[in-house]
């Protein structure tokens, strides 16, 4: 501890830089440090849960689609498309100069090799997420022949793309796999 | 604060006498609301819906705390047990409907004193607290009312989650990260509707610690009133009771027949029936669109189709429906003009009135389907709101040249005010 000679005068007269001040400002910053140590868990608890999170995978049996046809089945409690595109609708898509799009991507690209009439996507609108018409029997395709969101009017082309209306993205492809020639596993 | 002509509370029973040496609440009462509060003496009935929409606050905790004790906030049942509300419990239909339509009598309530401020300027200093205050009061109810519409889990409540969460997805980069965090999930479930119910719970009762100081704030100056100069003396006020407890009384009775009018006759008249089908997850009813009261601001959400510069369409229709609220914020420094009341404003009133029709028009479209015709007509509505408030407000307040005023609130309400003679010489005080 200190001595009389090495009392700093501030320490005195109250002015300048006082030890005191160290404390303060140590004790104010931990206390700043703890307070946002707690608040983390306040934070982190609003994001999805472990059972949320936990992988879940769904199997698909597709041999009962046709062409032209689509099935809606349900990945991460969302809606998923499965279409089986006719020749017409694959050429009208591979027509397109992908790179004009708002999202440029091929037809090739959002589908697996030698599967490319299977167009698998998510059924969730890119806007603000509806599902959008054109997957079930007698809903409107829109514009483009692929699917429309009813919600704010956006329309997807063959290959699922956005082409007109509020929607940023092309309908997003999930992670999936053909394990066999007429059973996909998504997810 | 309070002029200094106010009656004082002088407590006359021995207990009351007590009671204000232990806890002044009789006297904070009484100044508050009370005989010690003088009021200018002109208020019209446009003042009355602040009392109403403080009546409208009650009537929501009081019957959402009911509604709470039969209401079961789980995914698997929540729907379920609104209908058993509905059904069963007993007066739950009539609980149940004076809660959803009391939400729309306190927007109807909350709108009327809203374009009361924009007419009479009352966000002009000293008042720009008040109007602060008042902004963030309806960004809350706006959370409130939406939570509270997703609980009973139909098809609209939960396509409405869906919609609004969306809305932060469009914030770069942390936009999808975000929108799961507040759904605790991909898409709105359990996770969802349970912090949704504690929300909705909670924050009312922030709306009324916000009220209070909006109050607070509104007694410093103390109100406004029609001609918007300033008291002067004790003859341009009444005390606030009896006066205005009797005025105030008056409109909360009409408001009631209304209200009730609604809540008995045509409960379902400003809901939609979607709701009645409980929510599927994997389709979107063809037509959807929040409660009325967002209509205004959905339409311009939804006119912007393009995208805007560098700004992708998505993220500018959430930027654009944002800065509508936002935008009242910087109303008090946007609008110069040194006089207040829209009465001795010719031009402004003008644009008053077309901002009203404006704001009208982008409800209707935004409660229309997305066609082509809606989402132009919401292009140029809200082209015209953004342009009302940042071009054409300073510009009025720049050029136009005001009517002359009163001299006092005396001499608008008289015709005459023998205190004008005396305050003209300098002596007087
Ligand atoms: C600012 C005040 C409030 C507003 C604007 C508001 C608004 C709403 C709305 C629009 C609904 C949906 C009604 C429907 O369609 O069924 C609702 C439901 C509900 N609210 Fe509130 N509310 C408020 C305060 C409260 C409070 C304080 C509580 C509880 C303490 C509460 C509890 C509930 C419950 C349990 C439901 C679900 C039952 C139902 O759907 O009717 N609310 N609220
Ligand atoms: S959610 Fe599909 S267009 Fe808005």
């Amino acid at each position: 501890m200190a001595d009389e000679a090495s009392i700093d005068p501030a320490e005195v007269t109250g002015e300048g830089v006082r030890r005191r001040d160290f404390i303060n400002i140590a004790a104010v910053s931990f206390a700043g440090v703890g307070g946002l140590a707690v608040l983390y868990p306040l934070v982190s608890q609003m994001s999805a849960s472990a059972d949320v999170l936990a992988e879940s995978s769904t199997e698909i049996d597709v041999s009962a689609i046709a062409p032209g046809q689509a099935i809606k089945a349900v990945f991460r409690k969302q809606p998923v498309f499965v279409r089986n595109l006719t020749p017409t609708e694959i050429s009208e898509a591979d027509k397109v100069d992908a790179a004009s799009l708002r999202d440029p991507q091929t037809l090739d690209e959002r589908t697996k090799e030698g599967k490319k009439n299977w167009l698998i996507t998510m059924g969730v609108c890119t806007h603000l997420g509806c599902v959008p018409l054109g997957a079930g029997e007698g809903e409107v395709k829109g514009e483009f022949g692929g699917y429309f969101c009813p919600c704010h009017g956006s329309v997807y082309d063959t290959a699922a793309r956005i082409r007109k209306g509020p929607a940023p993205k092309n309908l997003e492809v999930p992670p999936y796999e053909f394990t066999s020639d007429t059973v996909v596993k998504i997810g | 604060m309070s002029f200094p002509w106010a009656n004082e509370y002088k407590p006359g029973h021995p207990l009351m006498q007590w009671l204000d040496e232990k806890l002044p609440l009789p006297r904070f009462v009484y100044n508050a609301v009370g005989a010690g509060y003088p009021v200018p003496r002109n208020l019209n009935y446009m003042w009355n819906f602040g009392v109403l929409a403080g009546f409208c606050l009650m009537l929501q905790i009081v019957t959402g705390v009911i509604l709470a004790m039969h209401y079961a906030a789980n995914a698997g049942v929540a729907f379920d047990s609104v209908e058993h509300i509905m059904r069963d419990v007993n007066w739950g239909w009539m609980l149940r409907y004076a809660h959803a339509n009391g939400a729309s009598a306190f927007f109807v309530v909350v709108y009327i004193h809203i374009f009361r401020g924009f007419f009479y300027s009352s966000y002009k200093a000293p008042r720009e607290m008040i109007w602060l205050l008042g902004v963030v009061i309806f960004l809350l109810m706006m959370a409130t009312a939406f939570m509270g519409y997703v609980l009973p889990w139909g098809q609209m409540s939960f396509w409405g989650a869906k919609v609004i969460t969306g809305l932060f997805s469009a914030i770069p980069l942390i936009g999808d990260p975000l929108q799961q965090w507040l759904l605790g999930g991909f898409a709105p479930d359990n996770a969802a509707l349970n912090r949704f119910f504690s929300l909705h719970f909670l924050l009312p009762f922030v709306i009324a610690g916000v009220i209070i100081l909006h109050i607070w704030a509104l007694h410093i100056p103390g109100s406004s009133n029609p001609t918007g100069i300033e008291v002067k003396q004790e003859s341009d006020t009444v005390p606030f009771h009896p006066y205005y407890t009797a005025k105030d009384g008056f409109g909360l009775g009409i408001f009631l027949i209304l209200y009730c009018a609604v809540l008995f006759f045509a409960p379902n008249m400003l809901g939609h029936p979607d709701n009645y089908i409980a929510a599927n997850p994997l389709s979107t009813p063809a037509h959807i669109v929040p409660e009325w009261y967002f209509w205004p601001f959905y339409a311009i959400l939804r006119a912007f189709t393009a995208d805007f510069f560098f700004i992708p369409a998505k993220l500018m229709g959430v930027l654009a429906m944002f800065s509508a609220i936002l935008v009242w914020f910087f109303l008090p420094w946007l609008d110069t003009s040194p006089v207040r009341s829209g009465h001795y404003r010719p031009l402004f009133r003008k644009f008053f009135w077309i901002l009203l029709v404006d704001v009208i028009v982008l409800g209707y479209c935004g409660g229309s389907p997305a066609e082509t015709k809606y989402v132009l007509i919401s292009q140029i509505a809200a082209t015209y709101y953004f342009l009302h408030f940042l071009v054409i407000l300073p510009l009025v307040s720049s050029i136009e040249k005001p009517e002359p005023l009163p001299f006092s609130i005396t001499e608008a309400v008289l015709g005459k005010d023998e205190g004008a003679v005396l305050n003209a010489t300098p002596a007087a005080a």
